[in-house]
Formats: structure tokens, C-alpha cells, sequence
């Protein structure tokens, strides 16, 4: 057996004594509802920060849509789900193979820009899909779509999520994610080196619109009702702080973002008239101090406690 | 036998100014040749040509018995062509070993699953890559350096890297953009000979802009000078050393 499959075999054994440890605790009753729903929601926005970083972190085209194609992930699963009778399963793979289609088409026009004018193209999509979604009269409109199953459950998120890391991760490695960085890093000097440019930008773009759509079914399922208003620029919005609280282009980063931006508004949930001002503060200091964010293009195991997880790079001192 | 790279009646118009006009050159197969002219002479512009970076207003440009007017930079690499940079382009933030390995990307076989999966031929062509990438910094000098940040090299070396880089992706032609710049006269003394060892262990055909007068002269077989975007003169190094237009146009005189 080689390194590199030591290596995924020790962080799948490291997430199944976390999944067992929390599992337990949920079990033995040592987590009260309000932390297990919130346990849930973290997993569920691990999925969307770190699909949210394929795009921009790793691939470095700004999106700022990500919430509307988490919604349409949504609004497919919760139809075929709740009007068909079909199980989770074919919703989460119905939905995120709808936000591919829908990330697919809307990326090979919209990749051609660049910086500041990709960010407002896939701002005005995410509000497109929202609007459109609270026209449909078939899915409940402005009011919401009522009467889902509650079938997401923490071994069914927790395992997503699971899936969603080793694929990123693994995707990042291979010549194909190489090419994104590539283009983050140089575009010019990445199609000279016979990278197509805009094949790689619509391929992250889609896989992180496909893991966005999952995330959403996951999202619909644990409630009784959604509604378009979830969806809107500002969770976006808070998607793109959780990838740059933890730092563009490592995955690791995406994990604690997506950690501490749940845990924290969860924290201050009994305080609501500080909870923003809490959270608001915190971000200026991040930025103050650490501008790159918690990790900044290097993934945790490139600090020296942490360094005996990776050990396919052995050989570099 | 024909010419690997043959530009016929290049036009390069940028807006009213004619940056290249009637560029005729042709390289045969295995060939060492420069490219020198004077600052803003359209060298650079030639090279953008060649690679895809610009379109010609109108002329032919055709590499190995095929047009390439049309094709995106990465086709024309995919060709076989590669280049490197005047004003370096290097994946900065990225490690030197990775910097090489991003240019095997057009010769990876494995596919989207094997590489997320990491099944079939991932772990055996990712092994491959890393080798050759190694084997490619050593000849370079560069493999002690492997795991350290591009953009942290001395500038000699990252020359050196982008030299390497190119030479990943495999090309027939190789289009170096003042590879001696801002080298001291013993680096350039060693990239002279770093290039012609490439060119024979490789099988290439180089073509090299300079202005690093002992290095074009010392290594190149035949010279094309351009000024203003004419071709005023070509031929071998004396031929061009002692041409009076070549002088007239370093030097400057009554033409």
C-alpha cells in the first residue's frame, strides 16, 4: 500500500472516531436538540464553504452565488421527495445533479469575466434563481414549500460531508485541479502551458454548484418548511466569509470557517441584539491580523503539531 | 524536407500602428536561431504570434506542415510548441516541483474518476509526473529547490524554472524570451551551454530573443534582426556582425 492511501485510510478512520464520538453523544442524550440541529447545519455548511472554495479559493474566480444553487438543490430534491414519494437519496442526487446542469450552462458565458465583474454576473444569478423560485406557484411561491419529510439525519450529513471533502481534496491533487490553481495563479501562463483555461473554470464552477445543490437537499429536509428568503445574496454572502475567514485554496480552512461561523452565530443566539456586532468585530480583527485568513493556501497540515497526518510529504526538509 | 515553423507575410496591426509587417521566417527542424532588434522592435509581438496570444491581421503562419492562425495559446502548445516569458510568468505562490508538474497536464492520461477516486492510472502517471519533474529541475540545477516557493527564488533561477516549465509540456519548438535577462556574465555563461545540451538531449529547435549580444552570438546558427517590424537582415552571426544595416540600426547613423 502506498503513502497516499495510508494517508486517506488515517483521515477516514479520523472522521469515523469524530462521527463516533458525536454520534454517541447525541445517542446518550449529552446534546440537546438545539446543538444537534446546529451540529447538522455546520456539516451542511462544511459542503457549501468547501465547494464554495473549489470555485474560489483553488480555481480564484470570484463567485458571490452560491446560495442559488444550493436553492435550486433544494426546491429539486423537496418535489421529487415530498410529491413522489422518492427517497433522500434520489433527491440529493436529483438536486446536485440540477445545480451542475444550471452551474454548467450559467459558467460558459459568465467565466469569460473576470474579478469584479464575475462577482456581480453570479450575484444577479443567485438572485435570478430566488425570484424565479418565488414565482412558481408549484412550489409554494413567497410563502414556501411545506409538509418535507424530516429525513435528514447526522450520519446522512456527516457522511456527505465526508464525500465532499475526499473529493475536493483528491480533485485538488490531480493534474485536474492543478490546473485550476494554475489559472488562479497565472491564466496567461496557464493556457501557455496547454491548460484550456475555460474548460477547468466551468468544470470547478460546476462541481461546486453540484456539492452546493447536494448541500441544499440536506438543508431542505431538516425542517418541516423552506423558503426562497433562505437563499438570498446575504447567505451568499456568508458562505464567501466562511471560505475567506478560513483561508482561499485550503480545505482545512474551510472546515474551521464553516466551524466557527456556525458555532459562533449559534453561541450568540440567546443575545441577539449583540450577535451581529459580535460577529462583525470578529471579522475585522481576522482581517486586521491574519488578511489570509485562518490558513491561507495551506492546509493544516503544514503546521508542525499537525505535520504527522500528511505524510506523502515526507521529504520536504 | 519542410521547415517546422514557417510565418509567411505576417501582418500584426494594432490599431493604426503596424507592429509587425511582412514578417517572413522559417525554422527548419533541430535549428538554434535568434531573434534581436532594437527595444520595441516587435520581437515579443512575434513570439505573441507564433503562440496564439494575438491573431495576425492577415499572413500565414504554419507549424510543422499545419496552419496554426486561429488556435487558442493552449492548442498551439498542445502542438507543440512552448514558450517562456520576458517578464516571468511563473505560478508564484506554488512550489517550484508543482510549477513543473502543472505542464504535464496536457500528457496525463487518467480522468476526472481516477483522479477523484484515485484508482486505475492516478497513482501510477502521478508517481511518473513527480519523477520526470524532479529529473527535469535536476538538469536545471533547481532540485534542491523543489519544495520551495516559486516567487522566493533568485531571479536566475526562476528564468531557469520557467526554462523547465516549458520543457514539461514537451514541445518541438521552444520560444525563449530573453532567457539571459538580468543574469550575470558566468549564469549566462551556464544557460548557453544549459541550452545547447537541451537542444540535443530533447530534440529541439529553439528559438531564442536576446540582446545579450555574446549569447546570441556564441550559440545561435543563424540570426534574424527586426526593427521598426521589418525583417532588415538574416543570416549567420558574422554575416549579421558585419551587415551595415544591422549596424546602422544598433548604432544609428546616415542610412
Amino acid at each position: 500500500m502506498n503513502i497516499q492511501r495510508k494517508n486517506d485510510l488515517m483521515y477516514l478512520v479520523l472522521g469515523l472516531v469524530i462521527f463516533g464520538i458525536v454520534y454517541g453523544l447525541m445517542e446518550g442524550g449529552m446534546i440537546g436538540s438545539f446543538w444537534k440541529l446546529n451540529i447538522i447545519i455546520i456539516c451542511i455548511n462544511i459542503i457549501m464553504s468547501a465547494s464554495l472554495n473549489l470555485i474560489n479559493g483553488y480555481t480564484g474566480q470570484f463567485s458571490l452565488g452560491h446560495a442559488g444553487f444550493m436553492a435550486v438543490g433544494c426546491y429539486v430534491s423537496v418535489i421529487l421527495t415530498t410529491n413522489f414519494h422518492m427517497p433522500l437519496i434520489v433527491g440529493m442526487l436529483a438536486g446536485g445533479a440540477a445545480a451542475a446542469l444550471l452551474g454548467c450552462l450559467i459558467g460558459l458565458p459568465t467565466l469569460r469575466l473576470n474579478g469584479d465583474y464575475l462577482a456581480i454576473a453570479t450575484l444577479g444569478l443567485g438572485e435570478i434563481i430566488r425570484i424565479v423560485i418565488m414565482n412558481i406557484n408549484y412550489v409554494g411561491g413567497a410563502a414556501g414549500f411545506t409538509g418535507i419529510p424530516h429525513l435528514t439525519t447526522f450520519p446522512w450529513v456527516f457522511f456527505t460531508m465526508l464525500v465532499t471533502l475526499f473529493f475536493i481534496k483528491n480533485f485538488v491533487n490531480s493534474t485536474h485541479g492543478r490546473a485550476c490553481i494554475a489559472i488562479r495563479e497565472n491564466e496567461i501562463a496557464a493556457g501557455a502551458m496547454g491548460i484550456n483555461t475555460t474548460k477547468y473554470k466551468v468544470m470547478a464552477f460546476t462541481i461546486g454548484a453540484a456539492f452546493a445543490g447536494i448541500a441544499g437537499a440536506l438543508f431542505a429536509h431538516c425542517f418541516y418548511i423552506i423558503n426562497p428568503s433562505s437563499f438570498t445574496f446575504m447567505a451568499s454572502f456568508n458562505y464567501l466569509i466562511m471560505v475567506v475567514l478560513g483561508g482561499l485554496g485550503s480545505l482545512t480552512g474551510s472546515v474551521a470557517g464553516a466551524f466557527v461561523v456556525t458555532a459562533l452565530s449559534a453561541a450568540l443566539a440567546s443575545w441577539p441584539e449583540f450577535r451581529m456586532i459580535i460577529y462583525a468585530l470578529a471579522l475585522i480583527l481576522l482581517m486586521f491580523y491574519r488578511p489570509q485568513g485562518l490558513f491561507g493556501y495551506v492546509e493544516l497540515t503544514a503546521f508542525k503539531p499537525f505535520r504527522f497526518l500528511d505524510r506523502t510529504k515526507g521529504g520536504r526538509e | 524536407m519542410k521547415p517546422l515553423l514557417k510565418a509567411s507575410h505576417v501582418v500584426e496591426m494594432f490599431g493604426g500602428l503596424k507592429a509587425v509587417s511582412d514578417f517572413n521566417v522559417y525554422l527548419e527542424q533541430g535549428e538554434l536561431i535568434g531573434l534581436i532588434g532594437p527595444n520595441g522592435a516587435g520581437k515579443t509581438t512575434a513570439f505573441n504570434l507564433f503562440t496564439g496570444v494575438y491573431q495576425p491581421t492577415s499572413g500565414e503562419i504554419e507549424f510543422d506542415g499545419q496552419s496554426i492562425v486561429g488556435l487558442a495559446p493552449y492548442q498551439i502548445t498542445q502542438r507543440g510548441i512552448a514558450r517562456t516569458f520576458q517578464n516571468i510568468r511563473l505560478f508564484s505562490e506554488l512550489s517550484v516541483l508543482d510549477n513543473v508538474k502543472i505542464a504535464f497536464h496536457d500528457h496525463v492520461k487518467y480522468g476526472l474518476l481516477e483522479a477523484v477516486l484515485r484508482v486505475g492510472r492516478y497513482t501510477e502517471e502521478e508517481r511518473q509526473i513527480e519523477r520526470d519533474s524532479l529529473e527535469l529541475l535536476k538538469i536545471f540545477h533547481l532540485k534542491d529547490k523543489a519544495y520551495e516557493t516559486a516567487k522566493n527564488l533568485p531571479y536566475g533561477a526562476q528564468r531557469r524554472l520557467e526554462i523547465a516549465r516549458a520543457l514539461a509540456a514537451k514541445p518541438k519548438l521552444l520560444l525563449l524570451d530573453e532567457p539571459a535577462a538580468g543574469m550575470n556574465p558566468q549564469e549566462t555563461q551556464e544557460l548557453m551551454e544549459m541550452i545547447r545540451w537541451i537542444r540535443k538531449e530533447f530534440n529541439l529547435t529553439i528559438l531564442l530573443i536576446e540582446h545579450d549580444m555574446s549569447l546570441v552570438m556564441g550559440i545561435c546558427e543563424r540570426i534574424y534582426v527586426l526593427e521598426y517590424g521589418h525583417i532588415i537582415a538574416h543570416g549567420t552571426p558574422e554575416e549579421i556582425q558585419n551587415n551595415p544595416e544591422v549596424i546602422r540600426a544598433y548604432l544609428g547613423g546616415a542610412s
